[in-house]
C-alpha cells in the first residue's frame, strides 16, 4: 500500500499507476503463492476417488501466479503512466479507512455500539462539520435504533463491551 | 381443472383477515431484513420462525414465505443505492442499478427491480400451479454431474463478458474460486487452507467479501472524488413508477427468457444465484443495447431480477414436492414445515391440500401486497440518497459492520471486511473486474463439490459428464457460452469473406 | 409485535429484581444463547428452534433464547466458540456426532471434556434404506446384489464426510466384507432425495429426512441401526411403521449406532446453572410440542443427565475413537 510520505505535495503529485498496478499484481502472486503452499499440505494429488482436497487450490494457485505474472509485466511494460490519484485523494480515503481501521479493531474490546457512537460523531464532526445537536441526535440514536431492531426484536446480540455489561443490558 | 378449483379455495384461505394481516406483516418485515446487510432471507426466517409456533402451519407458512418475498424485494433496495447487495442473488442487480442511481434514476432503477422480481415471481407460481407434479420428477434428474453442468453453465455464460483485460479477469476470479476453497473440505472433511487458523474454519462467507468489495470499495472510490453521492438529484415522486412501466414491456423478450432461467435453475436446485448471473449474461450478449451493460441500462437491472425472484420462488416447489430445499431459506422453511407436523413430499399434495393451496395463493396475493408496499415506497428510497454523505457514509459503514458480524457472530469478520474493502478499492482502480470474484466464491465450492462427487461416482471418469442427454446438452451449452465471442467472430468472418468473394 | 417487545422488556426488568434478591437457585439474567453447530435447516438446527419454539410459546424461561447457527469447520466454530466463553452461564450448544467426529478429523483443539455436560435430549435412529423400484426387499438381497457387483460400484449417499454416516458406512462394509463408494453431500434430505431419483443406491439416512419419501412410496427401509427395533407403530407406508422395521442385527448386519442429541454448555459451570438447564430441559420434554417431534422423527426418547450422561458420552468418545481409526479418518493420516 501506498503511504502519504510528502506532505506538501501540490495538486499533480501523487503515485503512478503503473506503481500501483505492479504493487497489487506482486500481492496477488504472492497470494497465490499461500494457496499453493496451503493446497500442498493438503494433499494435491488424484486420488483413488478423484481429486484430493488440495488439486483443485493447487492449480489455482498456479493460475493465479501465472497471471500476476503476466499482469506486472503488462503494468511494467505498457502501464498506465499517468496519476494513480493525487496525494490529497489519497488522504481523503485514508480518512476514512484509518478511523474505520481503529472502530473495527476497538470493537472486540468496547464493544459496538460505543464504538458506532463515537465513530459516527467523529465521521459527522470532523469530516461534516456538523453542528453538535445533530451529530449527538445521529450518533446516539443511530446505535440505540440498531439495539431496538437487532437485540430486541431479532434477537441478534452484537458485540458488546464493559458499558453494556454494566448498564446490564 | 380441479387444480383451479383448488387455487380458488387457496385463494379463500389465503383472504381470511387474519392472514391478510399475516401476510403485510411478514412483507413489512422481510423488506426490513432484506435490506439490513447480514440479516438475509435465511437468518430472517430462522429468527422468526419460532414466532409463528403459535399460529395455524397455513398462517405461519404464509408469513414465512412473505418474509421471504419481502426479503427478495428488500436485496434489490441497498443494491441499487448504495451498491451493496444483500443477497448473493442481488449481486447482478448493481451493475446496472447503481451506474442508474448515480445518474439520479435510482427511481427508474428501483421501480424497474421490484416490477420484474413481481413478473419473475409470477411467472413461477404460474408454474407451479399449472405443473407442478410434472417439474417435480424433472428435479429427480439432477444428480451431482447434472448440477455440475449447470454451474458450468453459469460460470460460462458469465465470463468472457468483461471489457477488463483477460488476465487481470482471469486473476480476480481465481482469487474468489481461491477464497472459497478455504475451510473445510466438504468431500474429504478435512480442513484446507486455514494455517491453524481457527477463525479461517469458517472459510470466507460472500456476504463479507461482497460488503466489503461493494459497499465499502465503493465509499472509499467515492471520498476519493469529494464528499458527495451523486445520485442527489433523484427524482422523488411516485410518478416515476409509471413512467418507468411505460418503458418496460419493450423487454418482454428479456423478462420471458430470464423467468425460463429463473424457473429452471429454481427447480433443479442451483439457486437464485446462477439465475440472476446467467440471465445477466445471456441478456447483455444477446440485447442490441448489450454494450451499454454495466453503465446503467435498464434492461440489465430487468434480466437479474426477474430471474432472481423467478428462482427463488421456484425453488419452493421441490421443497414442497420433495423435500429438497433449492435455496438456504427454503431449507429454513422446510424445518418450519417438519415442525409444525407437515410432511413435506410426494404426499403433502394429495394429504394436507387446504395448506398447499392456501400456500400457493398466498404467493399469488403475497408477490401483489410486496409490489404495491415497496412501489410505494420507491421515493422513500430514493430520497435516502438525498442524506449528505457525511452522515450516511457512518451510517452505511456501521451498517456494513453490524451485517460482516451477523454473519457467524464474529469480530474477525468484520476486520475481514475492512480488508476486502481496501482490496476492492485498489482493484477497481486498477480494472480488476470485482464480479467473477464474487461468482466465483458463491459457487465456487460448490461446483468443486458437484465435479467431485460426480467422479466419486464415476470412479474417476471424466465421462459422466456426457454420460447422458441432460448432463450433455447443459455442457454443450455450458460450452457454446464459453466460445460465443469466438464463435460470433468465426461466423462475421465467414460472412465477410462471403461477401468479399461476392 | 410491541407487546412481544414490551413483554421482553418487562421479562429484563423481573429478572433483574430477582437477580437483586439473591435467590438460591440461578438463573439467566441475560438472553441465552443456544448455539447449532451444523448449518440452518439440518437436523439439529430444526431441533433446538423446535426447543426455542417451545421455550417461547410456554415461556419456560424468563429470559429470551437465543439460537445461533456455527457451523463452520463441520461444527469446529460453534464447539471452539462454547470453549472459550468459560464461566458464561448464557451459553448452551447442541451436539450431533460431530462433537466427537469433528475434532477427530480435523484436528482442531476441542474435546467434549472442555464443555459442562447438561443433558441427553434424545438419541437419532439410522436407516437403511433403498429405493423402492429396486428388487431389495430386504438385507440379504441387497448385501448379495452389492457382493455380485464389481466392488467400489455400489454407491452409498451420506451426510457429510468423516463423520456419522460415513461411519456406518464403513461398519457395514467390514462386516459384511463389501466395498462401496460413499458420496458426501450437505445434508440429509438431499441425499434421500439423490436416492429417489436413483443417484445413489442406498443410504443411512435419519427416519425424519426419509420419512416423507418413504409415506410417498419412492424409498422402502431395510434395517435400524438399533439393538431394538423403533418404539412407533402407526403405519407410514403400505400399513408398516417405524416399529416395523427390523433390527440390523436380526438381519445379519451386526452394527448399532445411535447419534446424540444433547446440550452441554460453557466450560466452568456450577451446579446451580446446570440444574437450572436440567429442570428447563424437563419441562421442555414434557410438552405436547415436544413428544409431536419425537414421533415424527422416531427418536429414541432416552433422557440422562449428569454423571451417568458424561459416562455415556465418554464411552461413545472411545467407540468413536476406535471407529474413525480403523476407518482411517483421524486427522494427519
Amino acid at each position: 500500500m501506498t503511504t502519504d510520505s510528502s506532505g506538501a505535495a501540490g495538486p499533480t503529485h501523487g503515485p503512478r499507476h503503473k506503481v500501483v498496478e505492479a504493487g497489487v499484481a506482486v500481492l496477488f502472486a504472492l497470494f497465490g503463492v499461500v494457496v499453493i503452499i496451503g493446497s500442498w499440505k493438503a494433499g494435491i494429488n488424484w486420488g483413488a476417488e478423484g481429486p484430493r482436497a488440495g488439486f483443485f487450490p493447487f492449480y489455482i494457485g498456479l493460475f493465479i501466479v501465472v497471471s500476476s505474472a503476466i499482469n506486472l509485466w503488462h503494468a511494467l511494460r505498457d502501464g498506465d503512466d499517468g496519476l494513480f490519484a493525487e496525494w490529497g485523494q489519497l488522504r481523503q480515503v485514508m480518512s476514512v479507512v484509518i478511523p474505520t481501521a481503529i472502530y473495527v479493531g476497538s470493537m472486540p474490546f468496547i464493544g459496538l455500539y460505543v464504538a458506532s457512537i463515537i465513530f459516527i460523531g467523529y465521521f459527522m464532526r470532523w469530516l461534516g462539520k456538523y453542528r453538535w445537536l445533530t451529530v449527538l441526535g445521529v450518533a446516539l440514536g443511530m446505535p440505540i435504533v440498531t439495539y431496538f431492531i437487532f437485540e430486541r426484536y431479532f434477537l441478534v446480540p452484537l458485540p458488546k463491551g464493559p458499558i453494556e455489561e454494566w448498564l446490564g443490558l | 381443472m380441479e387444480e383451479l378449483v383448488n387455487l380458488f379455495h387457496g385463494f379463500a384461505v389465503a383472504l381470511q383477515p387474519f392472514n391478510i394481516m399475516v401476510m403485510v406483516l411478514g412483507i413489512v418485515l422481510g423488506v426490513i431484513i432484506g435490506v439490513l446487510p447480514g440479516l438475509g432471507g435465511a437468518n430472517g426466517v430462522a429468527i422468526l420462525l419460532p414466532l409463528t409456533f403459535s399460529m395455524p402451519p397455513t398462517s405461519a407458512i404464509i408469513m414465512l414465505s412473505c418474509i421471504y418475498w419481502g426479503a427478495l424485494f428488500g436485496g434489490a433496495i441497498t443494491s441499487i443505492l448504495f451498491n451493496i447487495p444483500g443477497e448473493p442473488w442481488s449481486v447482478a442487480t448493481t451493475f446496472d442499478g447503481y451506474p442508474m442511481a448515480q445518474q439520479g434514476k435510482a427511481g427508474e432503477a428501483l421501480t424497474a427491480a421490484f416490477t420484474s422480481s413481481f413478473v419473475g415471481a409470477l411467472f413461477a407460481v404460474i408454474m407451479i400451479t399449472l405443473v407442478a407434479p410434472l417439474v417435480a420428477s424433472f428435479a429427480l434428474q439432477f444428480g451431482p454431474a447434472e448440477k455440475f453442468a449447470v454451474y458450468f453453465l453459469a460460470f460460462c455464460s458469465f465470463v468472457g463478458l468483461s471489457k477488463e483485460p483477460p488476465f487481470k479477469t482471469i486473476a480476480a476470479m481465481m482469487m474468489g474460486f481461491a477464497l472459497a476453497a478455504v475451510g473445510l473440505d466438504s468431500i474429504t472433511g478435512q480442513l484446507r487452507l486455514t494455517f491453524g487458523f481457527t477463525e479461517l474454519l469458517n472459510g470466507f462467507d460472500f456476504l463479507i467479501a461482497v460488503i466489503g468489495l461493494f459497499g465499502i470499495g465503493e465509499i472509499l472510490l467515492t471520498m476519493e472524488e469529494g464528499l458527495s453521492f451523486r445520485g442527489g438529484k433523484a427524482k422523488i415522486n411516485l410518478r416515476v413508477v409509471m413512467e418507468t412501466w411505460k418503458g418496460l414491456p419493450k423487454y418482454w423478450m428479456t423478462s420471458l427468457r430470464s423467468c425460463i432461467i429463473g424457473c429452471w435453475m429454481g427447480i433443479t436446485p442451483a439457486g437464485a444465484t446462477p439465475a440472476s448471473f446467467m440471465s445477466y449474461g445471456i441478456a447483455k450478449r444477446v440485447s442490441k443495447n448489450g454494450k451499454n451493460f454495466g453503465k446503467g441500462e435498464i434492461e440489465g437491472v430487468v434480466a437479474p431480477e426477474t430471474a432472481a425472484h423467478a428462482a427463488g420462488t421456484a425453488a419452493l416447489l421441490p421443497m414442497l414436492s420433495l423435500g429438497v430445499p433449492g435455496s438456504p431459506t427454503a431449507a429454513v422453511l422446510l424445518g418450519g414445515l417438519l415442525i409444525w407436523g407437515l410432511q413435506p413430499g410426494p404426499m403433502l399434495f394429495v394429504e394436507q391440500k387446504e395448506f398447499v393451496w392456501g400456500l400457493i395463493a398466498s404467493m399469488y396475493l403475497g408477490n401483489l401486497f410486496g409490489l404495491i408496499i415497496v412501489l410505494t415506497c420507491v421515493p422513500i428510497f430514493a430520497a435516502i440518497l438525498r442524506v449528505p454523505f457525511s452522515i450516511i457514509a457512518p451510517l452505511i459503514l456501521v451498517l456494513c459492520a453490524i451485517g460482516a458480524y451477523s454473519v457467524h457472530s464474529s469480530t474477525f469478520d468484520v476486520m475481514l471486511m475492512l480488508g476486502f474493502g481496501v482490496i476492492g478499492y485498489l482493484l477497481k482502480k486498477c480494472n480488476y473486474p470485482l464480479a467473477p470474484l464474487v461468482l466465483a466464491i458463491v459457487l465456487g465450492d460448490k461446483a468443486e463439490e458437484a465435479f467431485r462427487q460426480s467422479l466419486l461416482g464415476s470412479q474417476g471418469s471424466l465421462g459422466i459428464f456426457f454420460s447422458n442427454p441432460l448432463v450433455s446438452t447443459i455442457m454443450v451449452l455450458g460450452l457454446i457460452a464459453l466460445f460465443w465471442s469466438a464463435i460470433q467472430e468465426v461466423i462475421t468472418r465467414l460472412r465477410g469473406t462471403r461477401t468479399a468473394a461476392a | 409485535m410491541k407487546s412481544s417487545v414490551l413483554r421482553l422488556a418487562l421479562a429484563t426488568v423481573a429478572a433483574f429484581c430477582t437477580s437483586g434478591i439473591a435467590s438460591a437457585a440461578w438463573e439467566p439474567v441475560r438472553p441465552v444463547e443456544f448455539i447449532i453447530p451444523a448449518g440452518t435447516g439440518g437436523g439439529a438446527d430444526q431441533m433446538a428452534r423446535t426447543i426455542q419454539g417451545i421455550v417461547t410459546k410456554h415461556s419456560l424461561m424468563k429470559q429470551p433464547m437465543v439460537v445461533i447457527n456455527k457451523s463452520g469447520g463441520a461444527g469446529g466454530e460453534g464447539f471452539l466458540d462454547v470453549k472459550s466463553s468459560a464461566g458464561n452461564p448464557h451459553k448452551i450448544i447442541i451436539t450431533l456426532s460431530n462433537l466427537f467426529t469433528t475434532p477427530l478429523a480435523t484436528g482442531i483443539p476441542f474435546n467434549w471434556k472442555d464443555l459442562t455436560p447438561v443433558a441427553m435430549l434424545a438419541l437419532d435412529e439410522f436407516v437403511l434404506w433403498v429405493n423402492a423400484e429396486k428388487p431389495y426387499q430386504n438385507v440379504k438381497d441387497y448385501i448379495d446384489a452389492v457382493k455380485k457387483a464389481p466392488p467400489g460400484t455400489i454407491k452409498m449417499g451420506g451426510t457429510g464426510s468423516k463423520q456419522e454416516d460415513q461411519i456406518i458406512t464403513v461398519a457395514i462394509e467390514k462386516a459384511t466384507g463389501t466395498k462401496f463408494t460413499y458420496i458426501p453431500y450437505k445434508g440429509g434430505g438431499e441425499v434421500a432425495v439423490q436416492l429417489v431419483g436413483n443417484h445413489v443406491d442406498s443410504s443411512v439416512n435419519n427416519p425424519i429426512e426419509a420419512v416423507a419419501q418413504w409415506r410417498g412410496g419412492k424409498l422402502r427401509p431395510l434395517c435400524v441401526f438399533d439393538g431394538k427395533q423403533m418404539a412407533y407403530g402407526d403405519p407410514i407406508a403400505d400399513g408398516k411403521g417405524w416399529k416395523d422395521i427390523p433390527t440390523c442385527k436380526s438381519q445379519g448386519l451386526d452394527m448399532e449406532y445411535l447419534m446424540l442429541r444433547g446440550i452441554f454448555m460453557s466450560p466452568k459451570a456450577t451446579k446451580d446453572q446446570v440444574d437450572y438447564y436440567i429442570d428447563l430441559f424437563k419441562k421442555v420434554r414434557a410438552t405436547p410440542e415436544w413428544q409431536d417431534f419425537m414421533k415424527s422423527g422416531a427418536f429414541n426418547t432416552t433422557f440422562m443427565t449428569g454423571d451417568e450422561y458424561a459416562k455415556w458420552v465418554e464411552g461413545e468418545e472411545k467407540r468413536h475413537q476406535v471407529l474413525m481409526k480403523e476407518a482411517g479418518f483421524l486427522a494427519g493420516n
